[in-house]
């Protein structure tokens, strides 16, 4: 079990509402940028003088921009609904991680600035001034939120933490208050491509290294191609992919996928990322100049179509943002949704009967499935609403034998984020990752009580390395959360590969 | 009493004034700002009339608020129907002659108004006994639920307590349309009614109660899901390309 100097909350067999402790988390918040990091991005070095003003007045300017920011500001009635919502309030019981918690530390200022309630009577309706202790509660408490938007499920008037959350970050970048983690990522990608830093010589390096090792084990050339012009597909897929366990495997199990499929496919080493953490920090021209460098590549490769492989905020920028941020996407063909999935390319195979599985490959696991956040609530698959729940699951279901689905209330639209998400997945923020895992890992610890699960499946960088660090804090194995594609990589039979009976036929001719 | 009668005159007009230019701006502040990006909490509808029927379900049903809390979705829902069949009740000293449904559904507006006091205090209720809720009420929440319960009480008991001359009643709203002020009835309750009404009327664009226009221009509830395949961009956005 993983050591922790705070205490890990305790996984119950049935959800707890817990009481509310104010303050708990206040101590909580991630190491800020230095002007080097914040630079590249536009925003100011370090705290401006004048901040409090520059504040209110990007405040202004993104109430004017985003009818989201304004009517979720103007709307909430305090009915209470979402407070028992929150992942990160359920693992911490601090007050201030309700949604509307979260929420009223940018309403009451908004009350207070552009209101006429707020300006007159602020006691009256909770506005209260810009200070310096109000923006520290900012800065801790908006990045105790991954922006999963569980709450605006359950909000009557579909208020949306997540769309606040960003407007506080993006109001803080602004004065010079910026995230470390994010801004130094953007950063990177702006740099060299991806939020690792790899360069392309490093990634090409790597993708040779599969080729081999997935010739070693089946016997058939699977190419990993990287800046291939003409190819028909560009595969975007989150740089954890490279080189990160378990998301490596999924990236193996898109290049068998292709392969069976007969379609040619190409990484890009200019756009050798799929995440676009200006989406977590709220930056509108952030992620934009990230999204940009797809349509760059895409144009310079000559490719058709557009795939992204397991990411789950990358994909709500892909399916939901890409065709506002860089589109138009004309010149790629119109048979095709732009972009896909990597899920929706392997499903409509499956659909077709062009895949062969031998499901046994995946015996030695009792898997369960994890709905990434961006994917459920932000994002759709296939032609149906809801397809993003239904085309992984059959993904799945068409791999592997033993399949159990953890609790109603914790899949689909009401998943748990894995706590993590939302760009927190930084060591600074250990605390808050691991109680935000609670709700999540306890759903898990029940199906694997029950039903003897022992993998959960997931299609999102983020989640897989949250949980990877997470799950043991809890007394659970690291690997026990798996890619999707990697378990369709164990299961395809490639075409003239060598299976383990040839093998096993083999060795008995030997003998 | 003439003079009372005046001055309730002059607050029906300003109050009326206020709700309707006060609601009319916000509206027409909500429509005017841009949603730049699409944002639906999926699943989401696929076309326009599918977002109609979400819409519908969200007002008629509180499908959401049902999804995230039954005591809240109950209370709410019991409050808000019963306020509905209120409004109607009283159409009837608004308009003549008095259209026929609205005549059937006035026995129904009675219950409505027991209904909504009840709704209203088990919302109270929650205020007090729940402690995250208690946690995020501020002053101006018991206030507004002070105020709708004195509405709804002051205005039962001119029903099963101390009647008031409802025919004078209606002779003054209906003067007020052609600008002339007649005689209020001088019982206490209804004017208390009516000034807390009055009081509701202008409040109304300056607090919470937005979220009545606020649901309908919520851009994740109102927002189709099909971004693959229609672009969308907003007019700030646009600008930004044409920089470039």
């Amino acid at each position: 079990m993983a050591k922790a100097d705070f205490d890990v909350p305790v996984l119950k067999q049935y959800p707890e509402i817990p009481e509310i402790e104010p303050g708990i988390m206040a101590h909580s918040s991630p190491f800020k940028a230095k002007e080097q990091f914040q630079a590249p991005l536009g925003f100011p070095g370090a705290l401006v003088d004048d901040w409090q003003e520059k504040a209110i007045d990007k405040m202004g300017d993104l109430l004017g921009r985003y009818r989201s920011l304004r009517v979720y500001l103007d709307s909430c009635v305090k009915c209470g609904s979402c407070t028992d919502k929150c992942h990160y309030y359920l693992g911490t019981h601090d007050p201030k991680n309700m949604p509307v918690g979260r929420q009223d530390l940018m309403r009451k200022v908004y009350r207070r600035y552009f209101t006429l309630a707020g300006k007159y009577f602020p006691k009256l309706v909770g506005a209260e001034d810009f200070t310096e202790e109000v923006l520290q509660d900012w800065y801790s408490y908006f990045h105790q939120c991954s922006q999963c938007r569980r709450c605006s499920v359950f909000c009557p008037y579909g208020i949306d933490t997540a769309e606040i959350s960003m407007a506080a970050r993006e109001i803080m970048d602004h004065i010079g208050v910026g995230q470390k983690y994010c801004n130094e990522i953007i950063g990177k990608v702006y740099k060299i491509g991806n939020n690792l830093g790899l360069p392309g010589p490093a990634l090409a390096d790597t993708l040779e290294g599969l080729e081999e090792d997935v010739f070693d084990d089946t016997g058939v050339e699977v190419k990993y191609p990287l800046d291939q012009e003409g190819a028909e597909v560009l595969l975007i897929t989150p740089s954890a992919d490279f080189f990160a366990e378990p998301h490596v495997d999924g990236l193996i199990g898109y290049g068998k996928v292709f392969h069976e499929a007969g379609v040619s496919w190409t990484l890009s080493s200019h756009a050798s990322e799929a995440a676009n953490f200006g989406m977590f920090i709220g930056s509108y021209e952030n992620m934009r100049r990230v999204a940009l460098r797809i349509r760059e590549a895409a144009i310079k490769l000559g490719v058709k179509r557009i795939v992204f492989g397991e990411c789950g905020h990358a994909w709500r920028v892909a399916y939901s943002f890409l065709n506002t941020l860089a589109g138009p996407w004309d010149f790629l063909d119109q048979r095709y949704p732009i972009p896909q999935h990597i899920c929706e390319f392997t499903y409509d195979l499956i659909q077709q009967g062009r895949l062969s599985f031998d499901k046994s490959q995946n015996d030695d696991m009792v898997l369960t499935y994890h709905d990434s956040c961006n994917v459920s609530r932000a994002s759709r698959m296939g032609d149906r609403p809801g397809g993003q729940f239904d085309i992984p699951r059959a993904i799945i279901r068409a791999t592997c034998n033993n399949f159990y689905d953890m609790d109603e209330d914790t899949i689909r639209d009401r998943t748990f984020c894995c706590g993590g998400g939302g760009g927190l997945l930084t060591d600074d923020l250990m605390e808050i990752r691991v109680k935000g895992a609670q709700p999540r890992v306890e759903a898990l610890n029940n199906v694997i009580q029950e039903k003897g699960v022992t993998h959960m499946a997931a299609i999102c960088a983020i989640c897989k390395s949250q949980f990877t660090k997470v799950l043991p804090y809890y007394g659970m194995d690291m690997d026990q959360i798996v890619s999707v594609h990697q378990l369709v990589s164990n299961a395809l039979i490639l075409t003239g590969q060598t299976t383990d009976e040839d093998e096993v036929e083999a060795a008995d001719e030997a003998a | 009493m003439s003079f009372v009668s005046t001055v309730y005159a002059y607050l029906f007009y300003f109050a009326a004034f206020v709700l309707v230019a006060g609601l009319a701006t916000k509206v027409v502040q909500y429509a005017r700002t841009p949603a730049p990006l699409k944002i639906p909490t999926t699943p989401a509808p696929t076309t326009r009339t599918g977002v109609v029927f979400r819409l519908t379900r969200e007002v008629v049903f509180f499908e959401s608020l049902f999804r995230g809390n039954k005591w809240i979705w109950i209370f709410g829902w019991i409050f808000h129907f019963g306020l509905f069949l209120v409004t109607l009740r009283h159409l009837r000293y608004f308009i003549d002659p008095v259209w026929a449904p609205i005549q059937f559904i006035q026995p129904f507006g009675i219950y409505g108004g027991i209904a909504m006091v009840i709704g209203l205090a088990g919302l109270w209720a929650r205020r007090f006994l729940v402690d995250r809720v208690r946690y995020i009420t501020s002053l101006s929440d018991h206030l507004i639920l002070a105020l709708l319960v004195s509405i709804g009480l002051s205005g039962l008991a001119m029903r099963f307590l101390t009647h008031t001359d409802v025919i004078r009643v209606k002779e003054f709203f209906q003067g007020l349309y052609a600008g002339q002020v007649m005689l209020l009835p001088a019982d206490p309750l209804l004017l208390l009614h009516l000034l807390l009404v009055a009081g509701l009327m202008i409040v109304f664009p300056y607090s919470k109660l937005l979220h009545m226009p606020g649901l309908f221009f919520s851009p994740s509830r109102n927002q189709v899901d099909n971004p693959r395949e229609r672009r969308h961009v907003a007019g700030w956005a646009r600008r930004l390309e044409q920089q470039q």
